[in-house]
């Protein structure tokens, strides 16, 4: 049988039943869940058939180069397919069990307010998961990865008039959002290390990777430890373990099938993935097995210790996740795959049943209480016990950690500017930016030097912006205006960069154009309808009151981001490619105002449109509940 | 080191006595007993109650104005109705209609409770909840937890503050980040009031303050006052109190200051301006008349077709005498429809309604069990014990629950063999749900052949001191109390079938509050049994001889189990009936299994997902499928839509279709012209039926804040409680899937009895003038000499003449057309 014909099969149909959902008016409860089964159906029968067919597990490899979205001289995006056996095991298991929770979810979720919200992000988020495992090189894993981090979003975030889902789904989103500028970095390194988008199938040739990473020992380092963050950001590892529990704020069966299974064990996919890359970098092996080890005792012991069902099987998932990042690093990946299916299975199983423990364990209790219950810690010297105890219970202080060292710097930066409002916006930085495009227009005239130190100011320029953006209290325009500003002084420090391609600087822009025009128009909407409710000092709720112009505010706050709906998302990519090897602050600064951006306009939308609505002539939620 | 134990000043504990009072009771998940979630306000006018709760607690306790002109335009209200009413609340009809239909009402409304501490955030630029909550939870939930941890928090059965306190002295890790502060704690050096004075500043702020603080996670302060009022909500006890707390809470709180400005920390008084008295009048406004007149409007346009039909003697049917058989069952408006749909299939069969519990003051201790459980009304303290004994085993282990799954090792080993059986397992439960363990099922609360201690053996008591079992005296006290109070003393039929009822389900954290109310949320089975074993037992019908009551060799009284999710019959001690009696038994089944499947397919109509047209068999196996399945959040509907509570004979009603909707307590005014019954019906039926109508009631107005919202994200805590994720608070109240159908009526009562002796009766107990006196509960009696109805206005009884001239008349209820998931109005049953 002809194996590349499957792979689009397995692409197009989520995708093609996501956009069918899409279109079916909310009150057709059964034809919603009927596409999403099916569509879960369809895969799991087809990837069955083909396991089948084989009559194995030994799937050989196949590359599939599907078509370049974009191509000029020296560049170009292509969507690049792979499949291999450990591709078939994780395209398995999401079939499977998106085949359950679509099920499941049928009833569960029946009359459920958001009925169709949540079928249309699960199966984005089941296009994003077989994106992810499918793709055959970075670039196409990126737009999967991106899919799986919004998705996320917009599912912890279900129940968006409440306080707490919407703060922990904001908080989820930054961390994978630092994780993506591994992917982002690493990205664009391997651009210069290989000279081309290095395919996952090439890595698999030792001789090839061998032979560069020889000449560029750094670099390969580099790459792997780039890699090694969005993986241990998104399977929840030390030190980002503590979102997973807050992620587990949707309804029951989203929880399962995300955090429980799926979405948590994809940074275990992405090391077994590129594995062949770092497999002979001894330093890395080990750091990827010493991590896995300090997650696995350190979620072990917080594990034991929590009281809500939830929170217990997300940490006994995490410590299990760092066991299979450890067989990973020791190459035993038949192992590593058995113990993902087992683990992923398992907590679903456990998470959908939860709301069942209640009275199966309180008839435990009834039956079999034992009064003085042992569980051998007793037995640790006082001190030591106790100090673990409130430890465990602290969760070892890993939000703080992730606080203090992730974030609170940037917002303490941004807090420094400021002064910086919208008439200095307007008065001196746009002005000043004019100036600057004038020059790069005339570049001829201007000396050697400048040429150099230029693209840095510029850069340092977007970060100042960008941070402000981030730490911005008050204006959602100043946040939104900062974020394009900080898109367009980076345009400008790469065009300085080298030989200026219009096309591409266009390319960039053009998406963030259109998306920030969206979301003035929107902004400027609201502004009218809402002027109590126009800020960011709280959270406004006004999707109670305006879901459609909060839609479209998320599209445009996602176009202006770079996901992949718009030329951004490309132009990202290729004004990266620009940036020289030796130009770590710039690629620095670019990444972060990819990080911070994104941040800061999630922010925007959630200040303003997600949470508790802002008037009390309707029931809403407390903040702690 | 000192380890001062702070007697607690007098001011303080009156302070907190207080909120004590004001905070939610809901106990924890084991026991779901149905309360009035705005007890606090019960001795206040219903309406006004509600305009102060708002106002103070911002709770909405009606719906939003909108709703009511929708209902309005859709026909729920009736004009004629709202005309009346309206008339007398806002007068002149012109002018009220403009108020009514019209006119705009701002119904933002300035909510009194946090606005104090509030203030931090405005003046301090500090979100203390943020700090606190997060810790304060976790302490919370891992010193009361049942057995989710696996790593028991140390020094459980020290109180809250001392545990956590000893737990910190021992601790190298601090739950705290001053030192300074630490050390206090572990001191104890300040007490209650030197906290607030600290943080909260002058003595006039710490009352408000201290609401603020617990009202802003009301579900754990509550959970704490439950545990402390009865240490034995939970199995494995805690001594919990709001005051560790609050004093846990105030020491973190202060933390949480100290860290972030040191010295130069002030009081939160220093700064904050002046708050509005959190229990100052509060002004009822023209929008909370409108409001009040709507309700009013809602209620009495359903009040006033029953009470047409109660009314209308042309339709009442006629007593037959020689019933085939009798059944007795519990008054739950869930077997109001089961009673009509077995009168249906067997027309000269006669039904009886009494609080499920039969009389049965008792606890039961199953067999191989730890401990013993209370199956009566929550407010009753039993003195007798039944035991289970020759029983099988009831509790089966389940494998993929196994704690060894959460550990490092045996997590590996777990996943990686067992979670291939739990993919399995979920593959078949998903698509083909069957009977598995983790299911809760009415029949498994006592083993059919097992032998219970109902003869109590002289000098046969249990460790804690109880009554093992009755002696014959006792059980004919009780028997004959249960008998008379329905009205059932002559003309026994041979069969005279007890049933308990109860509920089966999966998957669902509210499973106790499906199950008999009168038997503290646990199902009817044992009580049933014990009451036919009572009735049956020769010397006690010897004693009820001598009081009057014959009942002769031939009648036989056999208890049974109504599953109301399943909609099954289960029946007891079938053994020892006597040839004839079992034939008889026999003759019944097919007609009852009918009567069953016509239920099951009447309640279908309310589940969505189901298609009612379908033969009734065939509907019932899909209803019954709801109580094994996974993903079903609604197994049944519970008691949503209860709207009525009828004291009378069954000749009173029989002939209404009341749908699901009503409490039907049997009583026969004829034997009772004094109204000794009726008062004790009404002592035991108005706070419990009162409290299950109120809490549906005020779920359903504010399911945000008095109900628990969607149950779907819910997540378990220690097994008292549910919360959503992982951080949040408490959730008490009903879940919005147990409220979505119900229509929020208060409760009418209506007895079949002069007005005068009803009025005799609420006036003797103050707790049943608080309910009726105060508008919680409507109440209209019924004239048996004239059938004229009389409705309790307050302070007396006045001719209530219904607008409704008469009522559409069906066959049976099955054969509607419209057969919709909507209320549907009065029927007079042909």
């Amino acid at each position: 049988m002809d194996l590349q014909s499957l792979i689009p099969f397995f692409i197009l149909a989520p995708v093609i039943g996501f956009l069918c959902s899409l279109i079916i008016p909310a009150r057709f409860e059964t034809a919603i869940s009927h596409v999403a089964f099916a569509t879960a159906s369809l895969n799991l029968a087809g990837i069955v058939f083909f396991l089948a067919y084989r009559n194995s597990l030994q799937v050989p490899a196949v590359n599939l180069e599907e078509f370049a979205l974009y191509q000029t001289d020296g560049y170009a995006f292509v969507l690049d397919f792979y499949f291999d056996r450990t591709g078939a095991v994780f395209l398995f298991t999401g079939a499977l069990l998106t085949f359950v929770i679509t099920r499941f979810s049928k009833y569960y979720m029946h009359r459920e307010p958001g009925y169709k919200r949540f079928f249309n992000t699960v199966l984005f988020f089941y296009s994003g998961f077989n994106f992810t495992i499918l793709a055959g090189n970075f670039e196409t894993l990126f737009i999967g990865w991106e899919i799986l981090g919004i998705s996320s979003f917009l599912l912890i975030a279900f129940y968006r008039d409440r306080y707490l889902p919407v703060r922990n789904a904001v908080r989820v989103f930054s961390i994978y959002r630092i994780g993506d500028v591994g992917l982002f970095l690493a990205m664009w390194a391997s651009h210069h290390l290989w000279h081309e988008n290095i395919t996952f199938s090439k890595l698999n040739q030792s001789q090839l990777v061998h032979e560069h990473l020889l000449a560029h020992t750094e670099t390969g380092i580099f790459i792997s430890l780039m890699i090694l963050i969005p993986a241990m950001a998104k399977s929840a590892q030390f030190p980002f373990s503590s979102w997973l529990p807050r992620a587990m704020e949707g309804p029951t069966p989203s929880s399962a099938i995300f955090y429980g299974s799926l979405s948590v064990h994809v940074g275990a996919f992405l090391l077994i993935r590129t594995f062949p890359f770092w497999s002979e970098q001894t330093s890395v092996r080990f750091l990827i097995g010493f991590i896995g080890l300090l997650t696995a005792f350190i979620s072990f012991t917080i594990a034991r210790v929590q009281s809500s069902i939830k929170s217990k099987i997300a940490y006994s998932s995490i410590s299990q996740i760092g066991l299979i990042f450890i067989e990973i690093a020791a190459g035993w990946h038949g192992l590593a795959l058995l113990h993902f299916m087992g683990n992923a299975f398992l907590r679903t199983y456990q998470l959908l049943v939860s709301p069942s423990l209640v009275s199966y364990l309180i008839r435990d209790q009834f039956y079999h209480f034992n009064p003085h219950r042992t569980s051998g810690e007793e037995r640790m010297p006082v001190g030591f016990g106790s100090s673990l105890y409130v430890l465990s219970l602290r969760e070892w202080n890993l939000d703080g950690i992730m606080n203090r060292y992730a974030f609170r710097p940037f917002k303490y930066l941004g807090h420094e500017l400021d002064f910086l409002g919208m008439r200095l916006l307007l008065l001196v930085v746009l002005p000043l930016y004019f100036l600057l495009v004038l020059l790069l227009l005339n570049r001829s005239l201007l000396p050697e030097l400048m040429a150099e130190v230029i693209p840095i100011a510029a850069s340092a320029a977007g970060l100042l912006m960008v941070l402000k953006a981030f730490s911005e209290r008050r204006s959602p325009f100043l946040a939104w205006s900062l974020v394009i500003m900080n898109h367009l002084w980076m345009a400008l420090s790469v065009s300085f960069n080298e030989h200026f391609d219009a096309d591409h600087t266009v390319l960039y822009l053009s998406g963030v154009a259109i998306s920030g025009a969206t979301g003035y128009v929107t902004l400027f909407w609201i502004r009218r309808k809402e002027p109590d409710a126009f800020n960011l000092n709280a959270y406004y709720g006004l999707s109670y009151a305006y879901p459609l112009q909060a839609f479209i505010f998320l599209l445009s706050a996602l176009g202006v981001m770079g996901f992949p709906i718009t030329s951004t998302f490309i132009g990202e990519d290729v004004i990266f490619s620009h940036v020289h090897e030796t130009q770590y602050f710039l690629a620095f600064a670019i990444a972060l105002g990819f990080v911070l951006s994104g941040i800061a306009l999630i922010r925007v939308y959630a200040r303003l449109f997600l949470g508790p609505h802002y008037k009390t002539d309707h029931p809403s939620s407390l903040r702690a509940s | 080191m000192v380890m001062t134990a702070h007697v607690v000043s007098h001011e303080d504990e009156e302070l907190l006595h207080r909120l004590k009072h004001y905070l939610p009771s809901q106990a924890p998940l084991k026991d779901f007993i149905h309360h009035n979630p705005l007890h606090a306000s019960q001795a206040r006018p219903f309406h006004l109650a509600c305009a102060e709760s708002e106002a103070r607690f911002g709770y909405h306790t009606r719906l939003l104005l909108g709703e009511y002109r929708q209902l309005y335009r859709d026909g729920v209200i009736r004009r004629d109705i709202l005309q009346s009413i309206a008339s007398k609340r806002l007068g002149n009809w012109i002018h009220a209609e403009h108020m009514l239909t019209q006119k705009d009402y701002n119904a933002n409304r300035h909510v009194r409770i946090g606005a104090l501490r509030d203030q931090w955030k405005s003046c301090f630029r500090i979100n203390l909840d943020k700090e606190v909550h997060p810790v304060l939870f976790r302490l919370l939930a891992s010193y009361t937890d049942q057995g989710i941890a696996i790593w028991q928090f140390p020094h459980v059965h020290s109180g809250f503050l001392t545990a956590v306190r000893t737990l910190e002295q021992e601790s190298k890790v601090s739950l705290f980040r001053s030192e300074f502060v630490r050390d206090q704690f572990i001191r104890g050096t300040w007490s209650l009031g030197e906290l607030l004075r600290q943080i909260a500043g002058d003595q006039a702020l710490h009352e408000r303050y201290l609401f603020d603080q617990q009202f802003a996670h009301p579900g754990w302060s509550g959970m704490a006052c439950i545990i402390e009022r009865q240490p034995d909500s939970l199995l494995d006890s805690r001594r919990l109190s709001l005051y560790d707390l609050v004093m846990v809470e105030l020491y973190l709180e202060l933390d949480a200051l100290d860290s972030r400005f040191g010295a130069h920390r002030r009081a939160l008084g220093e700064l904050a301006s002046q708050v509005e008295e959190l229990f100052a009048p509060v002004t009822v406004s023209e929008s909370d008349e409108v409001l009040a007149t709507w309700q009013e409007a809602l209620e009495w346009s359903y009040y006033d077709q029953v009470i047409c039909g109660l009314t209308a003697q042309e339709h009442r049917c006629v007593a037959t005498s020689g019933a085939s058989f009798q059944a007795i069952f519990c008054i739950d408006d869930r077997e109001c429809s089961i009673r009509r749909h077995i009168e249906k299939h067997i027309p000269d069969c006669q039904t009886y309604g009494t609080p499920g519990f039969f009389q049965g003051d008792f606890y039961f201790r199953p067999e191989h069990s730890k401990f013993h459980t209370k199956v009566c009304p929550a407010p009753v303290t039993p003195r007798h014990l039944i035991e289970e004994q020759e029983a099988s085993h009831r509790h089966a282990q389940d494998r993929l629950e196994t704690r060894h799954g959460h550990g490092l090792l045996g997590g590996w080993l777990v996943s990686q063999t067992m979670g291939f059986m739990a993919a399995t397992r979920l593959i078949i439960q998903v698509l083909f749900p069957r009977e598995n363990k983790l299911m809760v099922t009415s029949s498994a609360h006592m083993d059919p052949a097992g032998r219970l201690t109902i003869e109590h053996e002289h000098g046969a008591f249990s460790s804690e001191g109880l009554q093992i079992g009755y002696t014959p005296e006792e059980m004919a006290l009780r028997a004959e109390e249960l008998l008379r109070s329905i009205g059932l003393v002559k003309a026994f039929a041979p069969l005279i079938y007890v049933m308990g009822h109860g509920a089966s389900s999966i998957n669902n954290t509210y499973y106790a509050g499906y199950d008999c109310g009168a038997c503290s949320g646990r199902p009817g089975s044992v009580n049933a049994r014990v009451f036919a074993h009572m009735a049956n037992h020769p010397e006690v019908r010897q004693i009820l001889m001598t009081r009057g009551i014959y009942i002769n060799d031939k009648t036989r009284f056999v208890a049974g189990l109504h599953d109301t999710t399943v909609d099954s019959f289960q029946f007891y001690d079938l053994d020892q009936l006597t040839e004839t009696q079992r034939q008889l038994h026999g003759t019944y089944q097919a007609s009852m299994d009918l009567a069953l499947s016509d239920n099951a397919k009447e309640r279908s109509r309310r589940f969505l997902l189901v298609r009612s047209s379908s033969p009734s068999r065939h509907v019932h196996r899909k209803v019954s499928r709801r109580a094994i399945s996974l993903f079903e959040p609604r197994p049944e509907l519970n008691h949503a839509t209860n709207a009525l509570c009828i004291v009378g004979s069954r000749t009173f009603s029989r002939h209404l279709y009341l749908d699901r909707r009503a409490f039907l307590n049997s009583y026969h005014y004829g034997m009772d012209p004094d109204g000794k019954h009726l008062a004790a019906i009404l002592g035991a039926v108005t706070p419990v039926c009162g409290g299950i109508n109120l809490e549906y009631f005020f779920s359903r107005m504010d399911n945000a804040r008095l109900g628990s919202g969607s149950k779907l994200p819910h997540n378990v805590v220690g097994l008292v409680g549910v919360a959503n994720g992982t951080d949040g608070d408490l959730r008490p109240g009903l879940p919005s899937q147990m409220i979505e159908m119900h229509t929020p009526l208060r409760l009418l009562v209506v007895v079949e009895h002069a007005p005068e002796v009803v009025l005799q009766v609420i006036s003797r107990t103050d707790r049943l003038m608080e309910w009726y006196g105060n508008g919680w509960i409507n109440l209209v009696a019924v004239d048996p000499k004239n059938h004229s109805a009389w409705r309790y206005n307050g302070e007396q009884f006045e001719e209530y003449t219904p607008l409704t001239q008469c009522l559409p008349v069906i066959r049976d209820v099955l054969d509607l057309d419209e057969f919709t998931e909507q209320d549907l109005p009065v029927y007079i049953l042909k």
